[in-house]
Order: C-alpha cells, then structure tokens, then sequence
C-alpha cells in the first residue's frame, strides 16, 4: 500500500511538471460531449473556419452527423461545401506545397489535435492571437509564439493587444514579457460570447480526437459491475471451497 | 453419459497423457497452502499473456504494417472497426499492465527468496521472459507510428551505434536503412507479432515445468517438500487445482475491474500509457522537444543518461538488466523468506526499491542537473544494491526459521 502510495504520489507530481512550455497560463475549457447543441455549434465553427486550410481527414461526415445528431439532408446542406460524398473524410484541397509557400509551413491535419495537445490547451491558444505588426499575417499568439498561423477568428473575436509587463530575470536583466490580452477593435462576438463559441468548439474536437469516447463511458460502468458481481461469486467460491483448509 | 465421457477419456489417456499432464500440474500439483496475495501476479501475467495475444490477432486483421499506412490505419481501428477502440484500448493497456504484473512478480521473488536454490532456473528463465518482453513492447511501440514511436526507436536503435567496431552497422542492420523507415517497421511488425510471442510462449512453458519440477515457494521460505505423508504428499500443500484455481479467480475479478477501470475512464493514463506525442504522426524532419520512452524502460533510461559517455552509459543500462540474471548467486543468505532476514538486507530491499522507483521517476523528465545527478546516485544505489549482496545477504539472519506452515 505504501508503495502505491509512493507510485501514485510520483505520476501526479511529474504531470504538475509536464505542464510548463511557455509563460501565459491555460484556461480551462468546459469539455462536456453529452451537450449536443454545444457539439453541433461547435461542427458549424469548424467547417467555417478551419476546415479550408486544415483537414480532419480521421473523421467522416457522415460519422460526424449521426453521433451529433444531424440527418444526413442537413450535414450536406450545412457542413459539406465542395462536393465530397458523406462517407468521406473531412479532407481540403489546398495542396501541402502551396499551403507551405503561403504559411511557412502545412497547416496540420487536426483530427487528432486534442489528443496531442488537450482542450485546455486549444481554447487557450485560439483566444491569444494579439496584434503583432512584425509577424507576416499582422498578428502573433500569446500561447504559440512565431505560430504561422493568421487570426481567422478575428471577425468574431476582433483583434487583441498584448499589455506588457516586466520581470526581473535572475541576472538582474529587465524583460519584457506579456501580462495580459485585451480587446482593441470589438468583432461581431462581445467577450462571453467568443468565449463560448470557443468552448463550443474545442468542445467537438475534442469529440474528433476520439468519436467512440461517450460509447466507452457509458458502457464502462456496465462492465465494472458485471465484474464486481463475478468478483463477489469468485470470493464466495474461494471461501467454500477453502473451508476445509483453515 | 459419464461413463461415456470416462471411456472418451480412456480412449484419449492411451495415445496422449491428458490425465497425466492434467495431474501433474494441476489436480496433483502441491503448493504450499500460505500463499498471500503477492502470488496472484504469475496467474495474472498468463492472463495478460492471453490478453495481449488475442486482441493483437484482432489488431493484425486491421493493422497495416507500412509507414504511409499505419498512422491512419490505427485510426481506422479506433473509429470504423467494430468494437476497435475496445480492441486497441485493451491491447495498449495490457502493454502497460504486462509490466505491472511482470514487476511485481518479480518483487515477489526477490523478497520471499524464490530464486534460490533449487529454484535458480525458474528465475533464469523468468528473466529471459522479461527481456523478450522489453524487446516485445519495444518493437510493438513502433507500429502505430505515432511521433513519440518513430523518435523513441530511433533513440533506442541509436543506442547500438555507440559499440565500438560493429556498432554502426549494427544499427543499421537492425533498422535496415540508415534511419528508422518502412523497412524498420516492417521488420518490427514480423518480430512482434511472430517470432518474439512465438519465443515467449516457449520460455512462459519452461518458466512452469521448471516451477513444477521443483516446487512452489511460500511467503516464509519453507520447503513443503521435506515433510510429506505416506502417500508422498507434502503436509502443507494442497492440489492447485481446485483450491488456488478458484484463489486466482478472486484475484482475476480484482485486476480486471481495475485494468477496466483503465481502459474505460483513462485510457491513456494522463500520457504514460499512450503518450501524448504519439498522437502526432511520426515526422523524421521534426524531432520532439522532449523523447521519453513508456514508463516500463524509464528507470533503464536513467541508467543510461546517469553516465556521462554514451558508450559506457549502454553498458550501464546492459548491465542494470544483466545483474539481474545473476541474482541466484549474488545471493548468500541461507534463510530465503525477508521474514528471517538480517536488518541490513531488509533495508537494502527499501533502499532498492526507492532507487528504482526514484529511476522510473527521472527517466521520464527532461535532463535536469538535479536529476541527472539523482540518478547517478539511484543508480549506484542500484548497482551496490546486487555487487554488494555476497558480502552483506548473510548478516544478522535470524537463526530460527520455522520447518512447518504454522496455523494462524
């Protein structure tokens, strides 16, 4: 038990480590797949404004319509706009040579992405681009510095400046790094707003990353305790049987 | 209708020894009647055995062994396979819990003495288990082709290139092209799915027979054997069958509700069962920040970057694994149970299992100094640990050790 203890003690204490990178906090997004309408908002802001220069090419349209609860009529008229079947993966045309001419570098296929990053860490990062003249596209994110990126949420969000501070580094130099982002020019969406679009939409990648996550919840509750009834048979058998040894 | 059965039975007792082989290892096979319930984990590593092997055929049917294909098709098992996910989810957990079991195991032997004499091959045998095992969740590590599959081979392959003379081409020879490519994952797929579980299979049969020839120990070191009635039967054993076969399915019920637990509610361990990384797939232009293999290698990996030259630290880290094997004669201590050992070798077990927990623990953080320079110190620990036990195994023993199972 002790040992256990020790062995539990150490994989939380390095998760606590694994967490640092860069100097802004994570904010926390509410990750709830049961909320639907949270799921189907947030499809609608993929396919709108990710899905032209990244692909989801892991998840299928028509996957996407029946676990959200869409009929196939309104995933083609709503979330499929260049003539893909429904069976088809959420895929783009823009060809990784171009896209690498235009951005640096190719947009990654996020089908994964909340696996590899976490929620948290994408609602963040979609939260802190912040007007940045010396970058190609205008703006920089707070979270992903040098990100090629542009801030294609600016129409709802508007565009941020970044409100420095400084610190005193530990050989006495001053440096100057970000405290805080605030709204400079107001987009369509006020704060609260943008933030649960946002949420909504880290929301359905994170049902990307692993469509088969609800269907695992739900029925692991029904194998442990079909395996907790076989455990209280095989404890009554053992005891039986062990009668005549003790 | 039993009489049938019992002339089928005669019928199949005169051209194979089904009864005999039956009793043998389980109706007539005596073990001592104290065992606690660190003697779950040799039936539990059978079953995971079994686990891994059948959702791994399951796997196959769907796995594509080509690096433009395994990424995707992995993800094709997660999402359009019927009940793949379950499948893949079982299969990467029972990695995982392979290395738990197998541990503690091995904890079991070494605390309760049941690598020595007579039992010196059932743990020689026992550790070739547990390097096909590394070798095993090594390659299989490499098929889903992820970032953190592709970097790790390449750290670990990598690793045979610091042997002088032959070590490059050693290398290379092993991945069959200058980096890890297609041609590695091909080959790792065939190692891992035929040959290294076809060699486990065997080494798992000789594990027993050696078991059975000899004889189970107990948590108090006491030879059963040497106090039997007229029918030759020991005093304190009792038929394996039926008393520990329904004992381990107590202990079946415990696993899996926890290995379920896993499986269904956190799959990937917060990063330490699947990586984080390995959801990205492998990229040889793009190295991650930070290379850690799955925890099971961690505390071997400290051992490695503990050492400041490289092809010293691969002896090193060899050498941890090495040791290992020579456990049965390191060992000079009569009594076999930690119940009737001296102080300095019970404090010794702790100061081990600190380091090789405190091992585990700095080998997945990135290199720090402090970290690098506990490591240098586990790994001492670790080291004096098992070159030091000739000198120390025999101090302060206690002089009685009780001959019979007592009765609580």
């Amino acid at each position: 038990m002790k040992k256990l203890s020790i062995v539990l003690l150490v994989l939380f204490s390095s998760q606590l480590l694994a967490a640092g990178g860069t100097n802004i906090e994570l904010q926390s997004a509410n990750i709830n797949l049961e909320n639907k309408a949270s799921l189907q908002r947030g499809a609608k802001y993929f396919v709108n404004y990710c899905l032209s220069c990244h692909s989801a090419k892991q998840l299928r349209y028509s996957r996407t319509g029946k676990d959200l609860g869409i009929s196939p009529e309104l995933v083609e008229l709503n979330l499929m706009f260049t003539g893909e079947k429904i069976f088809d993966g959420m895929t783009i045309s823009m060809r990784p040579k171009d896209a690498e001419k235009w951005f640096g570098v190719n947009p990654p296929d996020l089908s994964l992405i909340a696996r590899s990053r976490g929620a948290d860490w994408l609602y963040t990062y979609l939260k802190s681009f912040y007007i940045d003249e010396s970058r190609p596209f205008g703006v920089d994110n707070a979270l992903f510095p040098k990100v090629g990126m542009p801030h294609v949420l600016s129409d709802l969000q508007g565009l941020q400046k970044a409100v420095y501070k400084d610190v005193e580094l530990e050989d006495g130099t001053v440096k100057k790094v970000i405290a805080r982002l605030e709204i400079a020019e107001p987009g369509r969406m006020n704060e609260k707003e943008f933030d649960k679009a946002m949420n909504d939409l880290v929301n359905f990648m994170v049902y990307m990353g692993e469509p088969a996550k609800l269907e695992r919840q739900r029925l692991g509750w029904k194998v442990l305790m079909f395996i907790l009834v076989m455990f209280g048979i095989f404890y009554f058998l053992k005891k039986e049987y062990w009668k005549d040894i003790h | 209708m039993s009489r049938m059965l019992k002339s089928a039975l005669g019928w199949m007792d005169d051209r194979f020894p089904l009864s005999k082989v039956w009793n043998e290892h389980l109706a007539e096979y005596y073990a001592p009647k104290n065992f606690n319930w660190m003697y779950y984990f040799g039936s539990l590593a059978i079953l995971v055995l079994v686990n891994q092997i059948i959702t791994g055929i399951f796997l196959t049917i769907n796995y594509k062994p080509d690096a433009k294909l395994a990424f995707d098709s992995v993800e094709y098992i997660m999402r359009d396979v019927e009940w793949g996910w379950l499948i893949r989810y079982m299969h990467s957990t029972g990695a995982s819990a392979f290395f738990v079991v197998v541990y503690l195991h091995m904890f079991r032997g070494l605390v309760y003495g049941s690598f020595k004499k007579p039992r010196e091959l059932v743990w020689t045998f026992g550790m070739i288990i547990y390097v096909a095992l590394m070798a095993e969740a090594f390659m299989g590590y490499l098929l889903p082709w992820g970032q953190m599959s592709y970097w790790g081979a390449q750290v670990i392959v990598s690793l045979f290139g610091a042997i002088p003379y032959v070590g490059e081409d050693l290398a290379l020879w092993l991945r069959g092209d200058y980096v890890i490519s297609d041609a590695t994952l091909n080959r790792f797929f065939a190692f891992h799915v035929i040959a290294i579980p076809l060699v486990l299979v065997i080494l798992v049969f000789m594990h027993i027979v050696a078991l059975h020839a000899v004889g189970s120990n107990n948590p108090e070191g006491i030879e059963i054997k040497k106090h039997k009635d007229d029918k030759g039967v020991p005093l304190d054993g009792i038929p394996f069958h039926p008393y520990y076969s329904v004992k381990d399915l107590v202990g079946v019920a415990v696993f899996m509700f926890i290995f379920a637990l896993i499986i269904f509610y956190m799959p990937e361990m917060g990063g330490y069962f699947l990586e984080h990384a390995n959801f990205v797939p492998a990229d040889p232009l793009k190295t991650p920040e930070h290379i850690a293999p799955v925890w099971y290698f961690t505390p071997f990996y400290a051992i490695l970057r503990a050492v400041p030259d490289k092809f010293l630290g691969v002896v090193a880290m060899a050498g941890a694994i090495f040791v290992l094997f020579l456990l049965p004669w390191l060992d000079r201590g009569v009594n076999k149970s930690i119940r009737y050992r001296g102080p300095v070798f019970k404090a010794s077990i702790y100061a081990f299992c600190i380091s090789f927990i405190g091992l585990g623990y700095f080998g997945m953080q990135p290199v720090t100094e402090v970290g690098t320079w506990f490591s240098r110190i586990f790994s001492l620990i670790y080291f004096a640990f098992f070159l030091l036990m000739p000198f120390y195994s025999n101090i302060g023993q206690d002089k009685y050790v009780p001959e019979r199972v007592e009765e609580k």
